[in-house]
């Protein structure tokens, strides 16, 4: 059971993810039934395992979710953001399922309010919403219920300017209404004769086959006042209650013109990028193809597998590292070719390992879209999100830390970046707002870029809060670039937003982003033109178990410098040492570098004679220089990252351990908490 | 404090200066010659550095220092008895590990007042096995303390 168990989450997981993406794909093209069949599939398959796999709630919420889709399918249910809303909020049901199973529970959950609401909605009645303020919502903006096409709005303006009302009415049948058609065709006759019936929700002809519950919506034009409508209503029999809403054209138009813009603009886009698009879709149904291709050959390993043999090879690395150097000491040709050869191919398969591991971003990324979507929608401000190399793959330590991070500053673009839609208008910029994410490799790191066309950074803000809150003092101020002034907001305890929001502006998110980032060895820097937008840009190591590293001695003590931070090498003349505010400096390449004394900082007894040379390590943390100064390097070298355990943590600029070619172990300097 | 259901304990002795203390054997992972260790810069002065244990990077605890016994200079007998608590694995340095001992649970009496040199805290009990007097090591106490000190 259990070994099915884990597949059943695996597949269950994956389900759902495209059932996520299929459902945002369908909100930009409501009409693409291709789509619906996607998810639809998905759903079905997932109704399948679950209902196999004895999750009975997981089954039935899955079924009822179905039901919907296949009415989507069937022309019958029309795709509206509110009814997206709901099938999203039954998918989010369903995942917290399948994450309840996953941590070892029953995978029960009270999902009948959404069971609820998709059934209304199957029945194609307007959700009824538990909660009181929802429930206002849906009448106050009734046009998002009752959905209108273009040929319905120009009827009604049309109507209006001829003097008509235009109504809309909820009629609901008694429960016990045996000829609910014979009711419909009473009730519309009534209509007929007071005005002129445009649209009703379910169509026509469902109601005349009773494909109804108790309740359906019809819109009328009428030159009759509210209450003579719904007087006249009330003396058909049987009926429980009519409710007689006036639309406002005017405000209808504004509420409506929400959905239609939308599609609009994408209309707009899609028309100018026509060429484009297409090629996108081939490229598309090619890379599925390959997907699909590439699908077949592979297998499911467990993590756990792959991390067993990262650690054998992490040995295979150390021992490599043991031959090299006793090759070397005995200078026996042979011995030394063979060596060689197994240094290549070790080297292979070491890439291939690190290869194994490599997950594409995408397994973060996909996530984002909904998250997106829902932030814009909780603003109220509208924002295209532009996902570009989700294929760029990552270590997957990296990909399990980067999450986060990412979160944070996609919300920090979307609540303070992209201004509000009238804004963006007054501003001559487009109403939807873009932010892009970007992925990709550029020599041993990976590049993610969030880029937001907002309002960027306001520099005197920036500066005015930080000063407040002391994150600096006014003097250093004349000497900031725009660049730094622009990291201060990584500062701790650092907020420019003007109110507090649910989204960010606690000041709590940034430093952490960056205390993060660091920590897996990479860097963040912003980007960032007042009016027009700001770019985040992070840099990460491929990956964090095999690191190139200079090896250094200090003293009688051998430590590596992750190279990833050393900017170059120099041996410097003692009488090059300047002094400034008693502190050693030196003048490299034109700038004032400080130096630091390993030996001090690190207490090494000394038991050699000092030199008449230093030998420095020149490392950069973002901006920041420093000369580390040794008493000799080593090498260059490959080595395996080990951590110093659970009883020494937090040492002062360690970042961890290796293990030398010859069995000892040297300590990895953490060059980041050395630069203040 | 150490399971008492069982009537007797199997423990790993070992010398420091003039006492034997004990550890209960399931606490110690391996006992090991002391091989090169690495300096750790600015740690207490008793966590002597890590070593290599094949391939795992271990700390390694003086445990002289740890108790402010003068420390000696290593010679052939000394050892690194390999302890594992949870999560936490470390190397203790001692003068010599002599034995493996199956100790009656009644022997076992709680620590004296004062014991030479040691805070009582570092010990479970002190037993009694023929002429030789026992002191049980309490660990969590040994390892948890520096961990304070190191945060």
């Amino acid at each position: 059971m259990s070994q099915y168990l884990e597949i059943f989450i695996d597949e269950s997981k994956e389900h759902l993810q495209t059932i996520n993406e299929q459902l945002l794909e369908l909100e930009k093209n409501p009409e693409d039934l291709s789509i619906v069949n996607e998810i639809f599939r998905s759903a079905h398959t997932l109704k399948g395992m679950s209902a196999t796999m004895g999750f009975e709630d997981l089954a039935n919420l899955t079924h009822q979710m179905e039901n919907v889709l296949d009415g989507i399918r069937n022309h019958k249910i029309v795709v509206t953001a509110d009814l997206l809303d709901v099938v999203f909020s039954a998918v989010d049901d369903l995942e917290a399922m399948v994450n309840s199973i996953a941590e070892g529970g029953d995978g029960k959950r009270d999902v009948h309010e959404v069971v609820q609401q998709l059934k209304q909605i199957e029945k194609g009645e307007v959700p009824s919403f538990a909660s009181e303020t929802k429930q206002e919502a849906v009448n106050t903006a009734p046009a998002l219920v009752q959905t209108y096409g273009e040929f319905e709005y120009n009827i009604l303006q049309q109507s209006k300017e001829q003097g008509f009302y235009a109504y809309e009415i909820r009629v609901k049948l008694r429960a016990d209404c045996l000829l609910k058609a014979a009711r419909v065709f009473m009730v519309f006759e009534v209509l007929n004769q007071a005005g002129e019936v445009i649209k009703s929700n379910p169509p026509v002809e469902q109601l005349e086959e009773e494909q109804f519950d108790q309740e359906f919506i019809v819109t009328v034009v009428t030159k009759e006042p509210t209450e003579q409508i719904y007087e006249r209503i009330m003396k058909v029999s049987e009926i429980e209650e009519v409710v007689v809403h006036a639309i406002d054209v005017d405000q209808f138009k504004s509420a409506q013109e929400a959905v239609p813009k939308e599609t609009e603009v994408v209309a707009a886009q899609e028309s100018e990028e026509v060429a484009v698009t297409v090629e996108k879709t081939e490229q598309k149904e090619k890379e599925t193809a390959h997907k699909q291709a590439a699908a077949n050959k592979t297998i499911r390993v467990n993590i756990e597998r792959l991390d067993i043999l990262m650690n054998l090879f992490e040995e295979l690395v150390i021992d490599r590292g043991r031959l090299e150097q006793i090759s070397r000491e005995l200078n026996h040709p042979e011995l030394h070719e063979t060596v060689e050869r197994m240094s290549r191919i070790s080297s292979d398969l070491q890439n291939i390992i690190l290869n194994m591991r490599m997950v594409p971003v995408e397994t973060v990324f996909n996530r984002f879209p909904r998250m997106v979507r829902q932030l814009a929608r909780d603003l109220g401000k509208k924002i295209n999100l532009e996902i570009i190399g989700a294929e760029t793959e990552l270590d997957r330590t990296v990909i399990d830390e980067i999450g986060d991070p990412l979160v944070h500053l996609l919300r920090n673009a979307i609540d303070h970046g992209i201004e509000m839609p009238e804004v963006r208008r007054a501003k001559g910029k487009p109403e939807e707002g873009t932010v892009k994410l970007k992925a990709y490799h550029s020599g041993n790191h990976v590049f993610i870029e969030i880029e937001d066309d907002g309002a960027g950074i306001n520099r005197e803000k920036v500066l005015q809060k930080a000063i407040n809150k002391g994150v600096i003092s006014k003097q250093n101020v004349a000497n900031l670039t725009d660049k730094q002034i622009c990291e201060l907001i990584f500062a701790s305890g650092f907020s420019t937003a003007d109110k507090i929001s649910d989204i960010s502006g606690r000041g709590v998110g940034l430093d952490v982003v960056k205390n993060t980032i660091e920590s897996l060895g990479g860097s963040v820097t912003i980007d960032s033109e007042e009016g027009s937008g700001s770019i985040f840009s992070i840099q990460l190591p491929l990956t964090l178990s095999i690191i190139s590293v200079m090896l250094v001695e200090i003293q009688h003590e051998k430590y590596a410098i992750p190279l990833s931070s050393i900017i170059e090498t120099a041996i410097i003349k003692k009488e090059d040492v300047l002094h400034a505010h008693h502190q050693k400096v030196i003048d490299f390449r034109g700038k004032v570098v400080p130096l630091l004394f390993l030996k001090d900082v690190f207490e090494v007894p000394a038991v050699k004679e000092e030199e008449d040379f230093l030998s420095v390590v020149i490392v950069r943390k973002g901006e920041k220089m420093a000369g580390l100064v040794v008493d000799s390097f080593i090498g260059q070298q490959e080595v395996v990252l080990k951590s110093l355990g659970n009883y020494l943590t937090s040492v002062f600029a360690i970042s961890g351990a290796t293990i030398l070619g010859d069995g000892q172990v040297a300590l990895i300097i953490d060059c980041n908490a050395l630069i203040k | 404090m150490v399971e008492v259901r069982e009537t007797e304990l199997k423990v790993i002795v070992f010398q420091l200066k003039d006492e034997e203390y004990a550890i209960p054997v399931q606490q110690v992972r391996s006992i090991e010659k002391v091989q090169h260790i690495t300096r750790v810069p600015r740690t207490p002065k008793f966590v002597k550095g890590v070593i290599n244990l094949r391939g795992v990077v271990t700390p390694i605890i003086d445990l002289r220092e740890r108790f402010g016994i003068e420390s000696q200079s290593f010679n052939e007998q000394t050892r690194v008895i390999i302890v594992a608590l949870g999560e936490i694995e470390v190397g203790l340095i001692v003068d010599a590990a002599n034995d493996v001992l199956d100790i009656p649970v009644k022997s076992i009496e709680p620590p004296p007042e004062v014991i030479e040199a040691i805070e009582a805290d570092y010990i479970n009990g002190v037993a009694k096995v023929g002429k030789r007097l026992l002191i049980l090591l309490n660990l969590e106490k040994v390892l948890d303390a520096e961990k304070s000190v190191l945060a």
